[in-house]
């Protein structure tokens, strides 16, 4: 007998037997002349080229494919239909070193998968995707494709794929090469051997240019499904070459591999002992030995400041000075704000509590003291402060119908008065200079503290700094309070 | 030890940094926004990745990937994005993967509003993906919590191999409180059965598919026996004041704050009134909650939807005791004021019932 050389043996990254099949683990659930297996042999023979064998991480979604790991001795992920470019990008990103071949049918990369894979091309990530396209629903059983050609029956075609009614066969590589992200592109077909060799080179480029680090890569395979076609293996593969590239040509679409610049590695990963720091939380960063000093006053109090306004009165911030200062001299404190769509002329406000006590609600329904910066903050809150409890107003007199007797309420035109010092946006502050002179809540250097913290520039601080001293001087002057 | 006064929507991003978490893949949406913008600040700097991806669809995925390569990964969104999500956490929970994902409720639903609800209660706490399968869920009701839970999130992950959901609301993910960070960062460290494109892993295999019956019926029975254990051993509650309490109330998340000043007020009116705070909303603490059937008259769920939560509660009193239900929707919180009214009335209905002082009552 003759002894012979096996020049195309068996790639060594496929298993010798299927052993995550059930059964008849010797042979594939392909079907006769179905082009799976064609590019599984491929892609796996480029991987023994490689040498990426250990590297490899195989992604693939639902279709006929989706058993991709009975075969292919890589490491392998199963996902959701047309999700594969997602999964791909945060693996690639978690383990730079792997090589991710996201391996996508039609319906799944065209169809359910779009936003995904156009994505993943747009921002340029460092994977491989090959894309089946063979026109047809294979695994579900023949219906249409986004890729189906025009005229083409399908089980929800059974007219043929009409234009009217389904539009046209998507051209993804046509699409993709519209963007800036992808680094190579191209569509071959499996319609005879020659086809079949130029599918092989450019699988090879493309995970090529993946292990250089370049980018994205995509081939699209024009693939023989001849069970849903209903011809036999030479048919199909004849329909591939003579009807499938009329409306999807063959041919590189995109290839800027030679001024593509590689994708710059991740920065290494800071020590542990550093990420406290990073996160401003370490010894130091975050300020305070909480010292458990009451408040000002002789009793200690539970303060329950409501904050309101327009947006734009820097409620929220004299919210938050009130929190911090209060942290600051050691008390419970918490804010929150009722927080609203970032757009114009909305109303603001927030719910302050101080407490020499552990909080229970930080909401503040029933406040003791009200931060009123406009007339309707007054309107609505003034019937809910608690007897004998503190009102700020920012204006120039109560109206008729909206005062009480029961409460104490200083009326001043903090926005005036900080017109009048220059600067508009701090009539906020005015008004808790008198909160702070009429109430002797907080001390001042826990307030300057805060403002320090908060605010960053040295104008700002400035202007604060007379802004406080004005509603100081406000709340000593004219009576006091007015009932 | 220092605290710093931060955002709850904060506290989950630098909680996780420090539990090792170290790839965040997420969508802008309001109220959880701030969870996005904090990750893209700190994650790169701590040698993370930050992605804000295409849809919540996409971050999902993202985070199925980051988890199948074997890092600690999370997202955070709001309801309409999480019901996006669903479909991902259930390919997560069936490819037995884990990861955290904060929801910060919102109104709905549709766009509803951006306002505090807890109308996610099903989608979270049912798991409303298809499928058998549960995701344990947190509810923190402080800032604190934020940072705490969402550390043991990563641990209950972990140790599950399942979707972990931090489940608070809006109110809870905006307002600030101090914070005490623990001084030390947890270490990312290896799983033995991740993919990380490595001769180690490479014949490690991540899927949910499984065609054969009798093997997927295998794999379902040996997620139920996951999720038993969970339910014998994960349990978390806070039983405030409840020794004496005839009204019990029920509350999670910012509705538990407003609840224990309700106790406080309806006791300085002479009510014996206390608070069962679930902090896993799923497990659930039914046995807690059998427990306090012993001396309680009425159970009084509070509970910002129309009745999700109350179910659960129900499911666990089992008929031994009246369940009583109020709810304020669309944004609005219960205030302490309506809720003791509540309180108030529920105790004149069911009084007469209230069990005499060292007698034990049915349960």
């Amino acid at each position: 007998m003759a002894s012979y050389t096996v020049a195309h043996g068996k790639a060594k990254c496929f298993y010798d037997h299927y052993e995550r099949k059930a059964d008849l683990q010797h042979q594939t659930h392909y079907c006769p002349g179905c082009g799976h297996g064609i590019v599984h042999k491929l892609i796996a023979g480029t991987i023994d080229a490689l040498g990426i064998q250990d590297r490899t991480v195989l992604i693939s979604p639902v279709g006929c494919s989706v058993f991709a790991y009975y075969y292919l001795d890589v490491g392998n992920i199963q996902v959701a239909h047309g999700r594969a470019p997602a999964v791909a990008t945060a693996v690639k990103r978690s383990r730079p070193e792997s090589i991710v071949i996201s391996y996508q049918g039609d319906g799944d990369l065209a169809a359910i998968g779009t936003a995904e894979i156009v994505h993943a091309a747009n921002r340029g990530e460092n994977f491989t995707v090959i894309f089946i396209n063979n026109a047809i629903y294979g695994m579900t059983g023949g219906q249409m494709a986004p890729t189906t050609l025009l005229g083409q029956k399908s089980t929800t075609t059974p007219f043929g794929r009409n234009v009217w009614n389904e539009g046209y066969p998507l051209k993804v590589c046509e699409l993709l090469a519209s963007l800036t992200g992808p680094v190579y592109i191209e569509r071959v077909a499996l319609g005879d051997n020659k086809q079949i060799m130029r599918a092989q080179r450019a699988v090879r480029r493309a995970i090529e240019i993946q292990t250089q680090g370049l980018g994205f890569s995509l081939v699209e395979i024009l693939s023989p499904c001849p069970t849903i076609w209903k011809m036999n293996p030479v048919e199909a593969q004849h329909w591939v070459k003579e009807e499938m590239t009329k409306t999807f040509p063959l041919g590189v679409f995109r290839d800027r591999t030679k001024e593509a610049e590689r994708r710059p590695a991740p920065a290494h990963a800071p020590p542990l002992a550093e990420i406290p720091r990073i996160l401003g939380i370490a010894n130091g960063a975050s300020r305070r030995a909480a010292a458990a000093a009451p408040l000002n006053d002789a009793e200690p109090r539970d303060l329950r400041i409501k904050v309101a306004g327009f947006g734009g009165q820097g409620v929220l911030l004299l919210g938050q000075v009130l929190a911090e200062a209060g942290l600051d001299a050691g008390l419970e404190v918490s804010w929150l704000p009722s927080y609203g769509p970032e757009m114009r002329s909305g109303t603001s406000n927030c719910h302050v509590r101080l407490s020499a006590r552990p909080i229970d609600s930080p909401l503040v329904s029933r406040p003791n003291v009200l931060l009123a910066l406009n007339e309707p903050s007054l309107r609505k809150f003034l019937p809910t402060v608690e007897p004998g409890g503190w009102v700020f107003y920012n204006g120039t007199a109560l109206a008729e119908d909206c005062h009480r007797e029961d409460v104490q309420i200083l009326v001043r035109p903090f926005t005036k008065m900080a017109d009048e010092l220059g600067e508009t946006r701090a009539g906020n502050i005015v008004m808790l200079g008198a909160l702070l002179e009429s109430t002797g809540v907080l001390s001042e250097q826990h307030v300057n503290g805060a403002l320090r913290r908060l605010v960053k520039s040295e104008r700002w601080l400035e202007i604060n700094r007379l802004a406080l001293a004005a509603g100081r001087e406000a709340a000593r002057k004219g009576n006091g309070h007015e009932k | 030890m220092a605290k710093q006064l931060i955002k709850g929507n904060e506290a989950i991003v630098k909680g996780a940094i420090l539990a090792g978490c170290r790839a965040f893949y997420g969508y802008p949406i309001t109220p959880a926004s701030e969870i996005a913008e904090a990750a893209a600040f700190y994650f790169p700097q701590a040698g993370g990745v930050f992605l804000q991806a295409e849809s919540e669809v996409a971050a999902i995925n993202m985070v199925y990937g980051a988890a199948a390569a074997g890092v600690r990964v999370m997202t955070g969104s709001s309801g309409p994005g999480i019901s996006l999500m669903q479909e991902g956490i259930s390919y997560l929970a069936g490819a037995e993967l884990p990861c955290v994902v904060a929801d910060i409720m919102r109104g709905g639903p549709g766009l509803g509003n951006i306002a505090p609800e807890q109308g996610d209660y099903h989608q979270v706490v049912k798991g409303g993906g298809h499928g058998n399968y549960r995701t344990l869920v947190l509810a923190p009701s402080s800032v604190q919590e934020m940072a705490d839970l969402t550390h043991l999130a990563f641990e209950l992950a972990e140790e599950y191999r399942n979707p972990v959901v931090v489940l608070a609301d809006g109110y809870i993910g905006q307002m600030m409180e101090p914070v005490e960070f623990p001084a030390e960062a947890a270490a990312p460290h290896r799983l033995s059965w991740a993919v990380e494109g490595t001769a180690e892993t490479r014949h490690n295999l991540i899927t949910s598919i499984l065609l054969e019956p009798d093997l997927l019926e295998a794999h379902v029975r040996a997620l139920e026996a996951k999720y038993r254990r969970a339910e014998r051993e994960a349990v978390r509650f806070e039983s405030w004041r409840t020794e004496d309490a005839e009204i019990v109330l029920v509350g999670y998340g910012i509705v538990a704050r407003v609840l224990k000043a309700v106790v406080e007020q309806a006791r300085a009116r002479g009510l014996a009134v206390g608070l069962l705070r679930p902090i896993t909303l799923y497990p659930f603490p039914v046995a807690e909650v059998r427990r306090l059937c012993r001396r309680a008259a009425a159970f009084l769920v509070v509970e910002m939807s129309t009745g999700q939560l109350v179910e659960d509660v129900r499911l666990a009193v089992e008929g031994r005791r009246p369940v009583e239900f109020y709810s304020r929707t669309g944004g609005n919180v219960p205030s302490a004021e309506e809720t003791l009214d509540f309180v108030q009335e529920t105790a004149d209905r069911h009084s007469q019932m209230a069990v005499p002082e060292g007698q034990l009552a049915y349960g």
